[in-house]
């Protein structure tokens, strides 16, 4: 199994004619995943094509979810109506909505956070690659590919990923895939102060997902939950997890690129972080090319 | 985005909250008039303050030697007189760097007489996504030292998104401060003001330290925000055109600015092996193993998911311009991005710019044996890394060498 979506998740772009969205969209396709429907506002009825396959496009995200059962959803609009697009999502009673749009202002996500307060659907990110859980074929085609996360090099297996950045994810991606060992599912959950699902949330899912033997989760700088995800770990772990911290060397009061990372009045801090690592048994790589072989010598 | 003080407290006024009434000044004659108004109403002390985007002004020292970015004038000659030693000059504080900054603007504001201190800020609480509003007895200080050492002294409120703050809340916290009569009715209007600015402004904080009950000339008590600092979100600046007009870009560096207009996320360091990155997370990583072998980043630069050769071409220009920069790391992990349109780009800088400095290139991901054919058939010395550790090896042993 895996977490969050398997290889038979039907999954809706929402906005699937963008520039942005329609490109991923067509490798999510090439990888061997369900997309089912594309919205965009006012291109309802058009047709997305990609080699023989055809996407219908819908002007709501609720006719979509009506007409092709679509469960998923990845948000590619713009930061000024990402918002609106996420809780279009949430309305329409997804199970998954993954809002990779970058740039979102945050009072816009507090809002949002608040209204999804007593929903079912699941929020991640935003401002992150996205999910992939692998497929059988060849480079892990098959698999479920949702955002911007290049599919080939995954390879099916058990071992969990979850990050708060893009390409630290493939870097430990590509490590566990080069050392032939294969992913359940990986998750990016998105560099914004303010997102939908936490480090804690992913590694209880994956704590609890039978197919996962271990789980690498990588954190930066800012905020506290990678604190509370290592917290969790040390009273409730049953697998061996590894991990990095990125941002040791960053200065404070400084936004290092992700809008989240940021150490400001002396709080998440790397070390900080890697304390409460090591205090809650978690591997720490010294560095970030040590994430695959740290977790793989407590397996 | 960070603001000056004057621009923060108009923020403020904008929303019903009380500042001491004064004028930012470019030239001393504005300075001069500034101080004349504040006298004739009856105030008998102004302050002089340097408007510079960092702390520690009171403290500071001008290159020129005169002593203090803050200062208490008792007459209009004395306030010329500051400013005279103020606008123009560069002012160093123990934020500010052994550069300091040139101070452009002051501001001139009536001084009234503190009667009690307090702090007041509203930040977002990332632990449960919602505003929160925190003040303390303890102002005019270190916020951080009071948290932790007296954490009991903070008092917080949090606001429920859906419904915005209740005045009840602003009343909690007024009473909390001890406050009575006039200061209280004062500050539960103030506070509502100083978290209406943060809200509608799309603030990432404000920071009231210190805000202080203080005699007006009439006698009077009234509670008003002595100091003020403003932070925005810069995601949502495209809906504040009036706060992107306070952009102050002599408050930056130059080289984030260029950095800026080709969309590369760039920040200087102190360091001497620069960093060329695709990814805010690869990018910090990138600076720790660089620390990790023992040598010092001189920036942190992500070039995002998408970079274009232009993107690449740019981003050598900048990292060059930095005369501490000893050698060159190019760390791609090219996911999707093509790794051969990387390295050419490498490539083409390196000869557009007469790379003399030592490059080590690490790529990895699409089409990555094309891009390294590319970088072998190129000519140039480019030394190649295999992982992210064999590489940040590398560059630190070419800066040692």
């Amino acid at each position: 199994m895996s977490i969050l979506v398997t290889p038979q998740t039907r999954l809706l772009v929402q906005g699937i004619t963008g520039a942005f969205g329609a490109r991923h969209a067509q490798l999510s396709i090439d990888y061997g995943t369900q997309v089912v429907a594309g919205v965009t506002p006012g291109k309802g009825g058009q047709i997305f094509e990609h080699r023989g396959v055809k996407v219908p496009i819908f002007d709501t995200v609720a006719e979509a979810v009506r007409e092709t059962k679509a469960t998923a959803s990845a948000v590619f609009v713009p930061p000024p109506f990402a918002a609106d697009a996420i809780l279009e999502g949430v309305d329409a009673r997804l199970d998954l909505v993954v809002a990779i749009t970058e740039g979102i202002p945050v009072i816009d996500m507090i809002k949002v956070k608040r209204a999804m307060q007593g929903s079912t659907t699941r929020l991640i990110g935003p401002n992150c690659p996205g999910i992939v859980t692998p497929g059988e074929g060849k480079d892990s085609h098959g698999g479920c590919r949702i955002g911007i996360a290049p599919g080939y090099i995954h390879k099916r297996g058990n071992i969990g990923v979850v990050s708060r950045s893009g390409t630290l994810t493939y870097e430990a991606v590509f490590q566990l895939t080069s050392r032939g060992v294969g992913q359940s599912t990986c998750v990016g959950i998105g560099g914004d102060p303010v997102n939908g699902t936490s480090h804690l949330d992913v590694v209880q899912m994956f704590m609890a997902d039978p197919d996962t033997h271990g789980i690498i989760m990588i954190g930066e700088i800012g905020g506290s939950a990678e604190e509370e995800a290592a917290e969790w770990i040390k009273a409730h772990g049953t697998k061996p997890v590894a991990g990095f911290i990125a941002g040791a060397t960053a200065p404070p009061g400084r936004r290092m690129g992700h809008a989240g990372a940021i150490v400001s009045g002396g709080k998440g801090t790397a070390q900080a972080k890697f304390d409460a690592f090591r205090a809650a048994g978690i591997g720490v790589a010294a560095t970030p090319s040590e994430m695959a072989d740290t977790l793989l010598k407590m397996m | 985005m960070n603001i000056h003080e004057y621009q923060a407290k108009q923020l403020l006024k904008q929303h019903g909250v009380a500042v001491p009434p004064g004028e930012p000044c470019k030239t001393v004659a504005e300075a001069k008039a500034a101080a004349e108004k504040i006298f004739a109403a009856g105030h008998t002390l102004a302050v002089i303050k340097s408007q510079i985007h960092a702390g520690g002004r009171g403290k500071g020292t001008f290159k020129h030697g005169f002593k203090g970015g803050v200062k208490l004038a008792k007459s209009v000659d004395e306030a010329v007189n500051f400013a005279e030693n103020m606008l123009g000059q560069t002012l160093v504080t123990v934020q500010t760097g052994p550069e300091g900054r040139v101070v452009q603007t002051i501001l001139v504001a009536a001084a009234e007489k503190i009667l009690k201190e307090f702090y007041l800020a509203v930040l977002l609480d990332r632990a449960n996504s919602r505003p929160l509003i925190m003040a303390s007895t303890e102002g005019g200080v270190d916020i951080e030292e009071v948290a932790a050492h007296t954490p009991e002294k903070i008092i917080k409120e949090w606001v429920d998104p859906a419904v915005g703050i209740q005045p009840f809340q602003a009343r909690k916290i007024a009473s909390g401060l001890g406050l009575k009569g006039d200061a209280f009715n004062g500050a539960v209007k103030l506070i509502m003001g100083v978290y209406k600015t943060w809200w509608e402004s799309d603030a990432s904080m404000v920071e009231i330290n210190p805000l202080a009950v203080v005699e007006t000339p009439s006698g009077k008590e009234a509670i008003i925000c002595v100091d003020a600092k403003i932070g925005l979100d810069d995601n949502a600046l495209y809906r504040h055109a009036d706060i992107q007009a306070m952009r102050d870009l002599a408050e930056e560096s130059p080289l984030e600015i260029e950095a800026s207009k080709f969309a590369l996320n760039y920040i200087k360091l102190d360091g001497s092996i620069a960093c060329l990155v695709n990814g805010a997370g690869l990018a910090m990583s990138t600076m720790d193993i660089i620390q990790h072998f023992g040598g010092m980043p001189a920036n942190f630069l992500d070039v995002g998911g998408g970079a274009s050769k232009d993107q690449v071409s740019a981003a050598f220009k900048i990292i060059l311009s930095d005369p501490n920069v000893k050698a060159i790391f190019v760390n791609i992990f090219g996911g999707i991005m093509d790794c051969n349109v990387i390295a050419t780009g490498i490539v083409e800088a390196v000869r557009e710019t007469g790379l003399k400095l030592p490059l080590v290139v690490r790529l990895e991901g699409n089409n990555v044996a094309a891009g390294k054919a590319t970088l072998d058939a190129s000519g140039l010395t480019i030394i190649s890394g295999d992982t992210m550790a064999d590489a940040a090896k590398k560059v630190v042993a070419a800066v040692a060498a």
